[in-house]
């Protein structure tokens, strides 16, 4: 979503993007015009009239899970985007029963949350786990 | 006759000559801390309804008809940009 309209989105599908993704951009480019979605989310720069780098990850009931904001000039990492999505979807999954420490993702353990775990985490996870290998 | 000036990822906007009047500063702090109070994690993402483009089709998307799956929302500065 950003500014644009759809029109200079279709164009930018067309001359551009088509060129990097094949068959063009998957899913739907919106249209942000007066910047109010933009405001609502708290990510419009009524300054520049842009919207800034604003990423969120919204569950199936709705919920926003996790967010992001970055200024223009810095890209975004999709890689970790997608590790949050996983690990949301791995909780979510559990019911709530496991969680995922620092530096997880799919296929490192996880945690689970309860009484015996208090002050024994050290056990189940060291500081080299938070990094990737 | 117009100055030439060097594209970066921000988009040129257009403006009165001059400083902002009082109230339209007063009107924006007002709007981001209206925003601010609007987004929380664990919170409900606010729904929307916004025209779009879609596989060489214009279409209206709304989030709560994405109910049930999985939604990342992206904004971004503006087409063309290159980042």
């Amino acid at each position: 979503m950003s500014v644009d309209s759809m029109f200079v989105h279709k164009m930018w599908d067309e001359t551009e993007l088509s060129k990097m993704v094949d068959g063009g951009i998957p899913f739907p480019m919106l249209s942000d015009g007066a910047g109010r979605v933009g405001t609502i989310y708290g990510i419009y720069d009524a300054d520049a009239g842009v919207e800034t780098r604003g990423r969120f990850i919204i569950d199936p009931d709705g919920i926003i899970q996790g967010y992001e904001v970055l200024t223009p000039p810095v890209g975004r990492n999709v890689a970790e985007s997608l590790r949050q999505i996983q690990a949301f979807q791995l909780v979510r999954d559990s019911k709530g029963t496991e969680a995922t420490p620092s530096g997880w993702k799919p296929g490192k353990p996880t945690l689970k949350p309860g009484i015996d775990l208090v002050g024994k985490v050290y056990r189940e996870w060291k500081t080299d786990m938070a990094f990737d290998d | 006759m117009g100055e030439e000036f060097d594209v970066s990822c921000a988009r040129p906007v257009s403006g009165a000559v001059g400083e902002d009047s009082p109230e339209t500063a007063e009107k924006e702090q007002q709007e981001e801390k209206e925003a601010k109070n609007m987004i929380m994690v664990g919170k409900k993402a606010p729904d929307f309804t916004a025209p779009a483009y879609h596989k060489g089709k214009f279409v209206n998307v709304t989030l709560s008809d994405y109910a049930g799956k999985w939604v990342v929302l992206c904004f971004y500065p503006g087409d063309f940009t290159f980042v």
